[in-house]
């Protein structure tokens, strides 16, 4: 139960008996834990207190106004038995899986991993310009992003004087498939992530891998298949986690380029639970909603830990 | 202000040097015909991967200096710092952009102090309970910050936080720990212990020791923990969007989601021009950090571990 001075007393005054004690490596005591407390209170304050109110929260009907604002009381599941039983529920879920599918599994992962293979190979100069245009595009701010996205696909935007110059008929995605426009937005502003995070994992594999897969006389893309995929096997599988997670969250964008609309086309799940708890005032029920974005965020990860090979899993 | 990332990125990222050092240039120097149309071939792909990924970024650029700007990649019929005159004022742009820098300034240096004393004892002693709390901690990183705003709105109306400057930058400080916790621990790592045992045996404590023995030894790192933190809040919109109410509080962030609502017809000169203050600063710090980007990417991708 030595405090933090005490230590450093006794270190100050070392003998061969007290040495060890006072060796780093040692077990965590009282005194030593004190660094930790700052965060570990504002974790259990700010992050673990409201996932536990929103326990709470998600199984009464608490509004803003109307029934529930003045006195709050349970309603059991009655919350969650009315999210299943509506449509606008399960057409926010559909769109999100779009959403997360086309433009984080598909998209970001996808584009990410050709970008990385790419900088491999081509002119450091092009490498250079084209990686600092891609992660320019991923630390703008989400508002920014979503103007800007918004003008490229809006009506007399700029995809449309491009596709007239080159003689193709204009697109009206923002209004014909909104979802498909956000989730090409996403992928816009998110594909940085997945190519640094594909390129840091290609700089470490050792390049003699591939020369001797060559010398054995494998293709480039059968040394892809069977050489780099599984040495990435873990960074892949870390990599789809971290970015479904940060997809299924995503609310400016989505609320900047079209606000869930036109009538509910582009609403996903963030979306959806915005407008019950504060456009209807339904906090309980918004709540409720929450918790089941939490819930396929947590299976959506699980799905991924069983990517990752027994020994990454420590 | 090149120096930093220069001496920095030596060690951080090996993949650009790599056609420099002596093993491959055998390659390089008998490049056959092959070889030569791939990388031809993946110069074209990045080229046209990269032109598709810059016409947003270029009408905000040439937008911000039209006062007719359209919403359509164009250039300006007349270059003009018109839009910059208009919204060059305390209203508009200074006070948003000083209420960002409050909000996540102060955000930053809560996560970045809290992380760096929790990531001691979590790098440094032994318990029982460290697995399952740094599992905790890595599950939290992706914890969608979006799925509990709507209980924090709640309980920051009960304890009368709203529209409170500093409630806010505690929650959103709290938000940036676990990530900025498992960058510094990770960091903290490769720091060896000997150093520091030397310097107990002199009589430094725990405090001075990590202050002036280890914390130096990885300042590259912290530099990218800071960047990545500040960074992920000066671009966060729901949560000041949800925590702030007055005029005089919102962050930028939520100032140009308001320019369009507020006016009707929305002045897209002065919207990019708006966007382009907005955005400097998190492009000088990437600028800043370099090639040292690549290490929170090591950690990310599980190379590290």
């Amino acid at each position: 139960m030595s405090s933090a001075t005490t230590t450093s007393q006794r270190t100050s005054a070392p003998s061969a008996a007290e040495r060890p004690r006072t060796r780093l490596g040692n077990r965590l005591t009282l005194g030593r834990s004190v660094p930790m407390w700052p965060a570990l209170l504002l974790l259990i304050g700010f992050m673990l207190g409201p996932i536990l109110y929103s326990i709470y929260l998600a199984f009464t009907d608490n509004a803003i106004r109307g029934e529930g604002a003045s006195e709050t009381s349970f309603v059991g599941l009655d919350n969650f038995i009315d999210a299943f039983t509506d449509g606008g529920f399960w057409n926010s879920v559909a769109l999100t899986i779009v959403f997360t599918v086309v433009s984080a599994v598909i998209g970001q992962n996808i584009l990410g991993m050709i970008l990385a293979l790419l900088m491999e190979r081509a002119n450091r100069v092009i490498t250079f310009l084209v990686t600092s245009i891609v992660i320019g595009c991923w630390i703008l701010p989400e508002v920014v992003a979503g103007y800007l996205l918004y003008t490229f696909f809006a009506d007399e935007g700029s995809l449309n004087t491009i596709l007239g110059a080159i003689g193709l008929p204009p697109q009206d995605l923002l209004f014909s498939a909104p979802i498909i426009a956000v989730a090409f937005a996403n992928i816009w502003r998110g594909t940085a992530f997945s190519m640094l995070v594909y390129s840091a994992a290609l700089s470490s594999v050792p390049s003699d891998v591939y020369e001797s897969a060559a010398i054995d006389g494998a293709g480039p893309l059968r040394r892809f298949w069977s050489v780099t995929v599984p040495i990435l096997r873990p960074a892949i599988a870390t990599n789809l986690m971290l970015i479904t997670l940060q997809t299924l969250s995503v609310f400016g964008l989505i609320f900047i380029m079209t606000g869930g609309g036109p009538a509910q086309a582009s609403q996903t799940l963030p979306l959806y639970m915005y407008e019950q708890a504060f456009s209807y005032g339904q906090l309980g029920y918004g709540t409720a909603v929450a918790l089941l974005l939490l819930l396929i965020g947590a299976v959506a990860s699980l799905l991924y830990l069983r990517l990752l090979p027994e020994e990454e899993k420590r | 202000m090149t120096a930093t990332p220069e001496t920095t990125s030596a060690d951080s990222s090996p993949r650009p040097e790599r056609s420099q050092r002596p093993a491959p240039t055998f390659r390089r120097s008998r490049k056959g015909p092959r070889e030569r149309t791939a990388t031809a071939a993946s110069g074209v792909a990045m080229v046209i991967i990269g032109a598709a990924f810059l016409v947003p970024l270029l009408w905000v650029v040439l937008a911000s200096f039209d006062t007719e700007a359209s919403l359509s990649v164009a250039l300006p019929g007349t270059w003009s710092l018109g839009n910059y005159e208009a919204i060059w004022n305390t209203e508009t742009t200074f006070r948003p952009l000083w209420n960002s820098l409050l909000l996540c300034g102060g955000a930053t240096v809560l996560t970045m102090t809290a992380s760096v004393l929790c990531a001691y004892p979590l790098s440094r002693y032994r318990f029982a309970a460290k697995r399952p709390l740094l599992l905790t901690i890595i599950f939290s990183t992706g914890l969608p910050i979006t799925a509990i705003m709507i209980p924090v709105y709640a309980l920051f109306v009960q304890v009368n936080l709203i529209d409170s400057m500093a409630g806010a930058i505690l929650f959103l400080g709290a938000s940036g720990l676990p990530y900025a916790i498992f960058l510094t621990k990770g960091f903290m790592d490769t720091v060896p212990m000997e150093i520091e045992e030397s310097a107990w045996t002199e009589g430094a404590g725990v405090y001075r020791t990590l202050w002036s023995v280890v914390m130096p030894l990885m300042r590259s790192g912290l530099a990218v923990a800071t960047i990545f933190t500040f960074v992920g809040m000066w671009g966060n919109f729901f949560v000041p969007f949800m925590l702030l109410l007055s005029p005089e509080n919102l962050p930028a962030a939520v100032t140009l989601y308001t320019f369009s609502s507020q006016y009707g017809q929305v002045a897209y000169g002065q919207l990019a021009a708006f966007s382009i203050f907005y955005s400097l600063p998190v492009v000088a710090l990437y600028l800043f950090l370099g090639r040292s980007l690549g290490q929170g990417f090591a950690a990310a991708g599980g190379v590290k571990g």
